[in-house]
């Protein structure tokens, strides 16, 4: 990954503050959204500083549907844009994210999420990992996902965000939390003017008598030519298990690994620290893509004497993922609470002090220790 | 087939080069042909091809940016004036249309419609009307008319069951950010000559920035009311004229 370049003095920004700054400081050029708690501050902080940078469309949508469309055409022109929404709000984007994978348009999606289903509740979740890491939307897609677990990354994964979407003509997803979207918290702000644009010689801007029209379609109704578009996104996603990003915290001596993206695991740090203390050795493994997922990361640390705990904001969904990596080499156990619950580090050590017990008296009778 | 037109003939009319060399798809006698080329051949006498961006919809002109040689997007079926509104926000000083069906524009795309219209956007809105929904196989369309007969409404539109036909032209003019709104037909030289003239103050409106400029076309679907194209203008004449009059709707106070 490419190093971002921040402020010397930090600032103490709730994270969607720091994300609306960010996005202006990474060169957005539009940004259409609609409001919905917890992440409303991105679009009032972006109005209230329009007349700063009257560069910058800032537009207030009637609908998510009509934010969504308005990036795809935006981006199609091919400007930097975003959007931003909490979870029943990022549902009704889903026609359009599937619209702009199939156009390989980029742009920069948060969503900062709330428990669910339905309207749900306004308190932080992580329900929407499936939407987000398998699709949300119909047809063989798939969205770049960023998980942040700090205020700083609620900053830096916009540059990181539109670094990656414009390298592989994909929208990329920031998943964040209500949590972390209301939190505060000290940031180094990235620089303005420090992330280069790619060219975009296939954006419709007006065509020029030196070349054949641009058009952004989806459509592609003979069978056989729709079948090599999607061979090639699929090709794109093959190459995009390079950006693989991880963070691995204690895991060389560790024999109890907690797994868990953003918010979750900031709360499994905490764990690990309690759990050290007792003389349980456990490490913590943090995705923070969560697509393309580090398979290959966790499963190096999977074998007959090791544990796996998954910690999720919700009823267990980054877990199957957890456990095609593990590929049954390891117990893999799931702690969630969902619907705007969450987990303390009390209740996770509970499991972890069970897990370590039953590990004791595995290993001593297969006779690993 | 290749011809060879000899020196001393004068060319006096001729495809422009605003339209692509793709064969259209339209059903024989459908309008959509005809406010595909009026609108390219404004775009081409006014000079804005290489300025001009256009929008696609979902529905029978689906198709649109194969036919029309300027950039173009295809917009998710109703969301082509979201998708117009995201272009011409980003690219103020450039020429932005969307072409739209009734299904499109005024079923699945309503919120779209009217908030892009009081936005005021600067983009000129085209409206197709024939009534039903062509592309796929039919079926009743906001617009189609009381005790119209569709593959959905089989014993025709029970208005009372399935709603009015919706004059959202009409609907849209109230708004103020509406600036230019009129309705148009294609099926005779002098009712294409008006349309022509609308494109073209459409257009003009739009590069001084002055609101959104709403056209309809009302046209037949030969295919889908299951008539012979010359049956079909005959009774687009008799029937939908009456319920969606021809004319302005909304005009600027200069153009009094």
């Amino acid at each position: 990954m490419s190093e971002i370049q921040h402020d010397e003095t930090p600032k103490l920004m709730k994270g969607n503050e720091a994300l609306a700054e960010a996005s202006l400081r990474a060169g957005l050029q539009a940004y259409f959204g609609y409001p919905i708690t917890p992440q409303s501050e991105i679009l009032e902080y972006l109005a209230e500083k329009a007349p700063e940078h009257t560069e910058v469309v800032v537009l207030q949508a009637e609908s998510e549907i009509a934010a969504i469309n308005m990036v795809y055409g935006a981006s199609g022109a091919g400007a930097r844009v975003m959007t931003t929404s909490s979870s029943p709000g990022i549902s009704l984007m889903q026609e359009g994210i599937s619209y702009m994978a199939a156009s390989e348009l980029p742009c920069v999606i948060a969503n900062v999420q709330r428990g669910g289903p339905g309207l749900g509740t306004i308190q932080p979740a992580q329900g929407d990992y499936f939407q987000a890491t398998k699709g949300g939307g119909h047809g063989d897609y798939h969205m770049i996902v960023l998980a942040p677990s700090s205020v700083q990354e609620m900053a830096d994964f916009v540059f990181d965000g539109f670094r990656l979407a414009e390298e592989y003509r994909m929208p990329a997803m920031i998943l964040a939390d209500g949590a972390l979207g209301q939190m505060m918290e000290k940031v180094y702000l990235p620089k303005a003017g420090t992330l280069p644009k790619k060219e975009t010689p296939w954006a419709t801007v007006g065509k020029t008598a030196s070349r054949e029209r641009n058009y952004i379609t989806s459509l592609h109704i003979e069978s056989e030519k729709m079948e090599t578009v999607n061979l090639h996104l699929q090709d794109t996603y093959r190459k995009l298990k390079q950006e693989v990003r991880c963070e691995l915290t204690n895991t060389a001596d560790a024999d109890i690994f907690l797994v868990a993206f953003g918010l979750s695991a900031r709360i499994c740090n905490k764990v690990m620290d309690i759990a050290r203390a007792k003389g349980i050795n456990v490490g913590v493994i943090r995705p923070i893509t969560l697509y393309p997922f580090p398979y290959d990361i966790i499963a190096s640390f999977a074998g007959p004497a090791k544990m796996f705990l998954t910690v999720e904001m919700n009823a267990g969904q980054m877990v199957e993922d957890v456990r095609l990596a593990v590929n049954g080499k390891s117990p893999v156990y799931f702690k969630g609470r969902m619907g705007g619950m969450i987990p303390t580090p009390e209740e996770i050590m509970l499991e972890v002090e069970a897990m370590s017990e039953k590990q004791q008296n595995l290993n001593q009778s297969a006779g690993y220790l | 087939m290749s011809m060879t037109i000899s020196d001393n003939m004068e060319t006096v009319y001729q495809k422009p080069a605003t339209l692509t060399e793709t064969p259209m798809h339209y059903c024989p006698g459908c309008g959509h042909g005809v406010v595909h080329r009026v609108l390219m051949e404004v775009i081409e006498e006014m000079g804005i091809a290489e300025q001009t961006i256009g929008v696609a919809p979902v529905g029978c002109s689906v198709f649109a940016y194969h036919y029309m040689n300027v950039d173009m997007q295809a917009a998710p079926h109703g969301r082509a004036s979201a998708v117009a509104t995201g272009v011409r926000r980003v690219l103020p000083e450039k020429y932005v249309y969307s072409y739209q069906g009734d299904g499109d524009l005024a079923a699945i795309g309503t919120g779209e419609t009217i908030h892009t219209v009081n936005r005021g956007e600067n983009i000129l809105m085209v409206f197709v009307n024939n009534g039903i929904y062509g592309m796929t196989g039919g079926q009743m369309a906001p617009t189609s008319l009381c005790g119209m007969v569709t593959s959905t409404s089989p014993y025709g539109r029970d208005e009372h069951v399935m709603g009015h036909p919706l004059k959202i032209t009409e609907m849209i003019a109230q708004l103020p950010g509406a600036y230019y709104v009129a309705r148009h037909a294609v099926h005779t030289p002098t009712a294409v000559r008006k349309l022509k003239k609308a494109f073209k103050t459409s257009f003009e409106m739009q590069k001084q920035k002055k609101g959104t400029c709403f056209i309809e076309v009302v046209s037949n679907c030969p295919s889908g009311w299951k008539m012979t194209p010359v049956e079909a203008n005959d009774w687009m004449e008799k029937n939908m004229f009456p319920y969606y009059p021809l004319g302005d709707i909304k005009v600027p106070a200069t153009m009094k």
